[in-house]
This record gives structure tokens, sequence and C-alpha cells, in this order.
């Protein structure tokens, strides 16, 4: 790290405190072992027989056992339907879904009462975006009319947003009149905040924008937007995907509005992933999907609805993934998200060395410095090119050795278009990456052009 | 040959590097049917914009691809595979160009194995795609411009339907 930083161990007691990291403070050789070994699929070969250097946690992450037992564990011995039925199985099945929204949402330092369950991050943001087009048909009633939205409204997003924190809200717009602005992406490939006050305006409803962009791995500045949005009135939703799985993340603290955020990328299942919203504006918001689960009293005539979060959960719910999530925090939390931010600087820091590959371009910010509270300011999410070889074809090269990366646009056509590129390669690392993988990939990495005879 | 090395042989690494109709041409007004396409892949956002010219057949039956140009950008792959095709259709008839399109998609579809002598043959230089076929995510690459050569063709006019080129 090129700063200091104040090293302070991770806490497993308390899951989701923003601890200051730092050299020092990250995973002994021993403790990285111990998580590697909890991770099955990690120990498969790949293309003929090479170990797996699986650099593609951004994309989704892999799963410790211990999740993968809780689903089995949950089907073996307590399936039932959950919050109805007066039986045992129902009675543990509820216990077993309503505990891990609590694990869960201690981990993110939110109540469990403000965390609704949703597939992935991609539908907690469209549940916000839906609610707020149904709040300007008028649904709702006066509680819900602040998020009703009209012409003269605008919506504010990043350059850097990944098309689930983009493509929304263009819709929302294109429904409701609102207008769409952003904030642009400098070549650093920072956030440029210069205009921020011409953009975030009086006329500004919401901003989104990501914590950690998935394609540079720069943090965004939380508080200054949060700020920005709070001097005008404006609701805030953070995409937190590509941070709850990585940073300590407190959301009371961050002070957002909403924030979406995916259990696939954070140790635990497909299919399942949280709205956060604060409890004030959850209750005022207007539900989306309708129909059983979600409802108070029904007549033929109308429905009154059922307080969040279960107001935006209709129908039966994904409850195995769900359980498997709040392990999937209970681990993370255990390791301490402290010790896991901190291993993660060196992977980023190792990573980041491809830099001094001649012909490779790192696309974002090319050190780990520190941010606000300690925090470093960009993750082991590395983005590059290589000069006279696609992207497409860099990855097919790293395959062969058994080195699993991304390559394309990463569902940011915008910031790539930004820097003038259509497809990079990328190459990001979770708790289970060591630092031995990252060199294997930078060795892979370095013969890359000699394959193609580029010069 | 390790499949990787099967996967980019040389032919394909040499047409990637100097590709066969780079540059699109216009013909202009006259007796030529031409129609240009323009073809993404979603996965990698790579693009090819591709312009064919077709001299109709007597009593407008049929008729010959008299050339092939485009423009595009994306991996080693895609380039080659266009660059191999407008080779291998310039000049060809309406049917032959069917005909090497089903063959290629057979190709691709082969997992690795390729296809019998005879139609090797028919494919030349394009049977070196056969170490492509065993990676799913490429084929789409491999097939980038064989899809904007049969769009733009029914956009010519040439072709009624997609029916002959699949
Ligand atoms: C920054 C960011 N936002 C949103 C998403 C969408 O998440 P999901 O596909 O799990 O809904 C992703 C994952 O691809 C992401 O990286």
């Amino acid at each position: 790290m090129t700063t200091t930083a104040t090293v302070r161990p991770g806490d497993p007691a308390r899951p989701g405190d923003p601890t200051a990291v730092g050299h020092g403070a990250e995973l002994s050789a021993a403790e990285l072992a111990a998580v590697r070994a909890d991770f099955p699929l990690l120990g498969r070969t790949v293309r003929g027989g090479r170990p797996l250097v699986y650099l593609d946690s951004a994309a989704t992450s892999q799963k410790p056992q211990v999740v993968l037992d809780t689903e089995v564990d949950f089907y073996e011995q307590r399936n039932a339907a959950v919050h109805r039925g007066a039986h045992q199985l129902a009675e543990e099945a509820t216990i077993a879904f309503e505990d891990a929204r609590a694990s869960l949402a201690a981990f993110v330092g939110a109540d469990p009462g403000e965390i609704v369950w949703t597939p992935g991050a991609t539908s907690a943001i469209n549940l916000v975006a839906y609610a707020m087009s149904n709040a300007t048909l008028g649904r709702g009633g006066v509680e819900a009319r602040r998020f009703a939205l009209g012409a003269g409204d605008e919506i504010v997003v990043t350059e850097a947003e990944h098309h689930a924190n983009l493509v929304p809200w263009q819709e929302l717009c294109a429904r409701t009149g609102a207008t769409l602005r952003w904030i642009p992406v400098g070549d650093d490939g920072r956030l440029d905040l210069s205009d921020l006050d011409s953009i975030v305006t009086e006329r500004t409803r919401v901003l989104a924008f990501g914590h950690v962009s998935n394609v540079t791995g720069a943090v965004a500045p939380v508080a200054r937007l949060v700020a920005a949005a709070r001097r005008v009135g404006a609701l805030t939703v953070l995409d937190a995907c590509q941070s709850v799985p990585h940073l300590p993340v407190d959301l009371h603290a961050l002070g957002v509005d909403f924030a979406a955020f995916s259990g696939h990328k954070m140790l635990g299942p497909t299919g399942v992933g949280a709205l956060y919203g604060r409890r004030e504006l959850l209750e005022a918001m207007p539900p989306v999907t309708t129909g059983g689960s979600m409802v108070e009293v029904v007549t033929m005539e109308a429905t009154t609805y059922a307080p969040p979060p279960q107001r935006f959960e209709a129908g039966t719910q994904m409850v195995a993934q769900a359980v498997g999530l709040g392990v999937a925090a209970d681990y993370l939390g255990e390791l301490g998200m402290g010790a896991v931010a901190a291993h993660e600087v060196l992977l980023a820091e190792e990573l980041l060395r491809i830099g001094e590959i001649p012909g490779v371009r790192v696309i974002g910010p090319s050190n780990v410095g520190v941010g606000p509270g300690g925090l470093p300011d960009r993750l082991a999410v590395v983005s590059f090119v290589v000069d006279g070889v696609h992207a497409h074809d860099v990855g097919q090269v790293l395959d062969d050795r058994g080195i699993a990366v991304r390559v394309g646009h990463h569902c940011a056509q915008p910031l790539h278009r930004r820097f003038g590129i259509a497809a990079t390669a990328r190459a990001s690392a979770s708790v289970y990456t060591t630092t031995d993988e990252v060199g294997a990939f930078r060795e892979a990495l370095a013969g890359v052009r000699a394959f193609f005879s580029v010069n | 040959m390790s499949s990787l090395e099967q996967m980019y042989q040389q032919v394909i690494l040499d047409h990637a590097k100097h590709p066969h109709g780079r540059g699109l041409v216009d013909h202009g007004p006259g007796d030529l049917l031409q129609g240009e396409s323009h073809q993404v892949n979603t996965t990698c956002g790579d693009e090819v914009t591709l312009r064919v010219a077709v001299a109709p057949g007597a009593a407008g039956i049929g008729g010959t691809v008299e050339s092939v140009t485009w423009e595009g950008q994306g991996c080693s792959i895609s380039q080659a595979s266009t660059s191999v095709m407008t080779e291998l259709v310039t000049g060809a008839s309406l049917t032959e160009a069917a005909r090497l399109d089903a063959l290629f998609h057979d190709l691709m579809s082969s997992r690795g194995r390729g296809l019998g002598d005879d139609d090797e043959d028919v494919l030349g230089d394009a049977t070196a795609f056969t170490g492509v076929s065993q990676y799913p995510a490429r084929i789409k690459c491999a097939l980038l411009g064989w899809a904007a050569l049969k769009d733009s063709l029914v956009r010519s006019g040439a072709l009624v339907s997609t029916d002959g080129l699949r």
C-alpha cells in the first residue's frame, strides 16, 4: 500500500464494523489455507489437469462447504413453506428464514426489517424503480407521494454503472417523464466530481451509484455523494454488489436510503440477494410484485398490504438460498471483514503489478490508496487491455493455463465507451484468492503477446 | 498440438493480422444488388459492418457474389473468420454461398470433430476453425461475419429469405 493505514485486526465479534485495514491485519497463511480448504470447487483442475486459478469472483464467488451444507440440511430437515402452516416444520423453516435475514442485516449494519429478500441486485434495483413508478401512478396514497416523479425531475447515475444500475433508471425516466443525468468518469477511472453541484441539484430526486466499480475497482466517495443528495433532498440508491463481499459495510453509517446486493457474489447461493431500505422509506413505499404472502386483508374489491419487508416479498420465497446466504454472511463475519479487506488489498496490489508487463494497460486506478475510514480506495478488481491482442484472445490463452478471468464489457458498456474500448479482460479476487495465484496469472499474462507474435 | 494451438492455427493468426475484404466498398448505382448489415456479438461487444454486391442471374434467378467488404473490430477469431469467409464466397453463386454457410455452421457444431473430407475440401481454409468448435463461447465469434453475410444478402434483395442461408 502506498500510504500508512491504521492497522487493526479484523474483529470477528463485530461483523460489519468499518474496521480500518492495512498491512498486518490481513489473513495469516494458515488462516488463508483454512479458508481455501472450505471451498471444494477450488480443489478441481481444468483444461487437462491444470489447477484452477479462479480470478472471476466479481462475476460470481465460489461457495464454502458450510453454505452448501446449509442448503442441503434445509431441504433434508426443515423444508416447509414459511410464514404459513401450523406445523413444526413450518415453524423451523420460518425461524431459519428470519434468522438468515437477521444475520445478513447485522452483517451490513441494518435492522432485519430493513432487508427485503430479492433474487439478486438487479431485482432489488428494479424493485425501487418500479415502486417509484407505482407511486407516480398514485399507488401507495399520500405517503408514497415522495416517490412520485414527473417532467422536470431528474435521476442522477454515474458513467461507471453496471447496466443493472443504469437501465432501470433509464426505463423509469421513460415511464415518468423524468430526465436521466450522470456524473462522468475521469481518465483515472474515478468519478469526476468537479461538476457535482451542477449535476446534483434541486431537481434531483434520485442519486444512484455503485459503491465499488465492477470494472475499475474504484471505491466511490459515498459520504460526499450522500451529502450532495441530502442537501437537495434526493434519495440515494447504493449498488453495493462489489463492496459487501470485500469491505466492512455499515449501511446505517453510510447513510444511504437504499442499497442492493447479490448473495452469489458474497459466497452465498445464486437466486438470492437483498434490497436494503431505510425503514421509514420501505414503510411508505407501494408494493411492486403483488399476490400471496404480502397482504393484510383481501376482499374481492380491494387489498391492504403487509408492512415491510413482507410487503415486497410476494409469493413463495427462495428460502433455502436465503438460509444459505445468512450462513455466508456469518462466515464472512467470523473471518472479520477488516481482515478480508486487508487480504484483498494485498491481492489488489499484486494484481496491479500487471501494469509492469510491456503492452498491458490497467483501466482504472493504478494503485491502492487509503480512502475515508481507513478503507482502501480501490479493490482487487482489475480490468486491463493488452496492446495488439483482443480481450477474448487474452482470456483464451489464460484459460489454457487454468486461469479464469472474464472478458467483454462486464455489463458496463458506457464505461468502456468512455475509455474508447469495446472489451477488456478482468481479473478479480476474493477472500480465498492467494498471491501465488495472482503470480501465476501475471506470468501467464506476460506470455500472451508472444503467443500472438505481437511486439 | 494443444487445444489452444488447435484453435489458433497459423492460418487463423495470419488472416487476423492481414484480413481480406477490410474497408467498405460502395459500388454505386448499377446492376449490382447491394446490401449492408451490422452485427454485434452481445457478449463482448465485437462488431462487424459488412456489404455485399451480387450480380443477379439470368431472368433474375440466382446470382453471383461479386464482392464482400467489411469493417469491424473484434477478436482474432471473428476477424479471421470474416476474412476467410470473404475469400470463400467472393465469386461464388448464391447456391454455393448457401452451401458454404451450411457447412461452416455444421463445422461449428462439430465439437472439434470436424467434417468429412469432401466437405472440408469445400470449406478450404475455413476448416482451420475446427478447433474453435471445441469452445462454445467462441463459436459466436466465428459466426459473426457469416451472420452479417446472410443478413446483407437478404437486405440486398438477392435472397428472398434466409432459407437458403442458415
Ligand atoms: C456492480 C454490479 N451491480 C449489479 C450487478 C448485478 O447483480 P445480479 O446479476 O446478481 O443481479 C453486478 C453483477 O454482475 C455488479 O457487479
